[in-house]
């Protein structure tokens, strides 16, 4: 579905990725390891034309879209929840998620998936009239995530959706990504936390320094030795 | 759930209508050039002009110093092309009757000076809104004072009548006439922000990545947003024209824009009623209400003391640092005053009192 090769991003005056190449198939959920700085997030806004790569293609059901603007992405189905949730503070939750679905026309069918969304997560309902900025970190998580449903995607890239979350929330975070999975989204996922991105992936990719130097289904590399001392605080 | 929004909209429907027919009254009874008719209609204009900047600082985010230099455009614009024909030649005494050669009606003249701000926001828009916050309200304030200093350039003067002041062009001596084009304007401004321009409007305001990761077109909006504020300014400009009889360029100076920018920071950024509100305040304080406070009051034998010539803004600047420091995000901060609200704050308060009766019983 999703295609990036040879993908290469300046970022701040560094090579931040140097040359990847990786693959998103249909229905899946692909995920990007590595350590702070390894070039994941960049890799994600890339994708999603928010930085714009030095070198490389990216693909998307066949269509090129380097070079395509953020809305133009957005229009094509890749919608990114970006890192630190970054909602709107001072929109209610109602209108956060209407922003997500700003790119639609369709209004009869915004609304069903709005009834969707809540039905996707019931806190979110409950509160829908108040401040995005008056929710607790995980409800946020799940504002955003439902923020980025709203658009509709084919592909929705979540950049480090436990990031700050006490571990109960987290699996939280991670049964909803697999919810939303077994609905058909395909799941393109970065993550710290490789112990649970590992789980919940079907297949996986190593980032190390703007390079990917190991890639396996989620279970090979949650049991390769490198990846278990490098990212799952296991000694070898 | 829907009756209620039928019952809030006849409500604000009927309250409309009754402040309509105050203004029909106030026109019949007010004096035409007394104070109070005159701090009134400048209060109109002015709320139209508070407005327009919320929609741009408040609602957008973007930290904009411009709006003067956009009023100077509708008013200069409004002059220019409404000035009757036969008036010209003493107008322009010293540039040979000017360039312009006709003169159109004033509701053309007023959708023109609207027009010509907002072409203008277009064009600077360009390079402008690329920067942001304090570069941004250092980039607009320059160019609203180079608009002032080339609206005064002699070789303009066949257009701006260089130095001197524009005159006898139609102006107004109601009160229901400001207020009429204020309330349509607002009308307009508050549609627009509850639609979801108004809401991709907040969202840029709240996180630019955010927005653009929903796929909003960050430069296209950020520009919509700035020609719609400036196209309201230039109106508001063109009324303040017509409320003042004269145009001329060095009255829109900067402090023009302050004075501004305080009454939107007073009624809060990003909530329409609260710039109404504030406008009224201030106004109607710092050129009526606080007048006494200029003039030697005797009581009897005893002079009240500190009252003289000036006191009325020592007072009143305290009055502004007062609002300030304990209402931070102004009198409303981004809350709207609305027919709705208040039935909520009373039900709220009705339900609270009989669980409270429920309690004792």
């Amino acid at each position: 579905m999703l295609k990036v090769s040879g993908l290469k991003v300046n970022y701040g005056g560094i090579e931040a990725v140097k040359g990847i190449d990786f693959e998103v198939p249909e229905g899946s959920i692909v995920t990007l390891i590595g350590a702070n700085g390894a070039g994941k997030s960049t890799t994600l806004r890339s994708i999603a034309s928010l930085v714009k790569p030095t070198e490389g293609s990216i693909t998307f059901m066949g269509e090129d879209i380097t070079g395509l603007s953020t809305n133009e992405v957005v229009g094509k189905g890749i919608t990114l929840v970006p890192e630190g949730r970054k909602i709107f503070p001072d929109l209610t939750v109602t209108e956060n998620l209407k922003i997500g679905a700003y790119m639609r026309k369709d209004q009869a069918s915004v609304q069903k998936d709005l009834n969707w969304v809540f039905g996707l997560f019931p806190r979110l309902k409950e509160r829908h009239w108040q401040p995005g900025g008056t929710l607790s970190g995980g409800e946020q998580q799940m504002l955003a995530i439902g923020r980025a449903l709203m658009s509709k995607p084919k592909l929705i890239m979540m950049d480090e959706p436990s990031l700050g979350l006490a571990p109960i929330v987290v699996q939280g975070v991670f049964d909803i990504i697999e919810t939303i999975s077994q609905q058909g989204v395909t799941i393109l996922l970065v993550e710290q936390n490789a112990n649970m991105a590992l789980k919940a992936a079907d297949y996986g990719y190593v980032m190390e320094t703007g390079r990917i130097t190991m890639s396996g289904t989620g279970k090979e590399l949650a049991e390769n030795e490198d990846v278990k001392a490098a990212y799952l605080g296991k000694s070898k | 759930m829907n009756k209620d929004k039928m019952i809030n909209g006849i409500i604000s429907a009927i309250l409309l209508a009754l402040l309509f027919g105050l203004v029909v009254l106030l026109d019949h009874t007010l004096p035409t050039t007394g104070i109070a008719m005159t701090v009134l209609q400048k209060c109109c204009i002015y709320s139209l002009v508070a407005v327009s900047m919320n929609l741009l600082n408040g609602f957008t985010g973007l930290f904009s110093l411009g709006q003067a230099g956009f009023m100077l455009l509708g008013a200069y614009t409004y002059g220019i092309l409404t000035i009757p024909v036969d008036a010209r030649p003493s107008v322009y005494q010293y540039f040979d009757g000017g360039i312009v050669q006709f003169s159109v009606p004033f509701w053309v003249g007023i959708l023109a000076a609207g027009c010509v701000a907002a072409l203008f926001a277009w064009l600077i828009g360009l390079p402008v809104l690329r920067l942001k916050s304090d570069y941004l309200a250092i980039a607009t304030l320059g160019f609203a004072e180079i608009l002032r200093a080339f609206c005064q350039w002699d070789k303009l003067g066949g257009l701006t009548n260089g130095s001197n002041m524009l005159r006898k062009y139609p102006s107004f001596n109601t009160l229901l006439f400001p207020f009429t084009v204020s309330v349509i304007c607002i009308a307009v401004i508050v549609l627009l922000i509850n639609s979801s321009y108004g809401r991709a409007f907040k969202a840029i305001r709240d996180d630019e990545v955010a927005a653009e990761a929903m796929g909003i077109n960050l430069a296209h909006h950020k520009r919509m947003s700035f020609c719609i504020s400036s196209f309201f300014a230039g109106i508001g400009g063109a009324l303040l024209a017509m409320f003042q009889t004269t145009v001329q360029a060095s009255a829109f100076k900067t402090n023009m824009t302050y004075e501004i920018l305080l009454v939107v920071v007073i009624g809060g950024l990003g909530s329409v009623t609260g710039s109404i509100i504030a406008t009224f305040l201030f106004y109607l304080c710092s050129e009526w209400w606080l007048r006494f406070l200029d003039s030697e009051i005797m009581i009897g034998a005893f002079k009240v003391p500190l009252l003289r010539p000036g006191f009325r803004k020592v007072v009143f600047s305290i009055v502004i640092m007062v609002i300030v420091l304990f209402a931070r995000k102004g009198i409303m901060g981004d809350r709207e005053f609305s027919v709705a609200a208040v039935r909520r704050w009373f039900g709220k308060h009705r339900s609270s009192g009989s669980e409270g009766k429920e309690e004792k019983a």
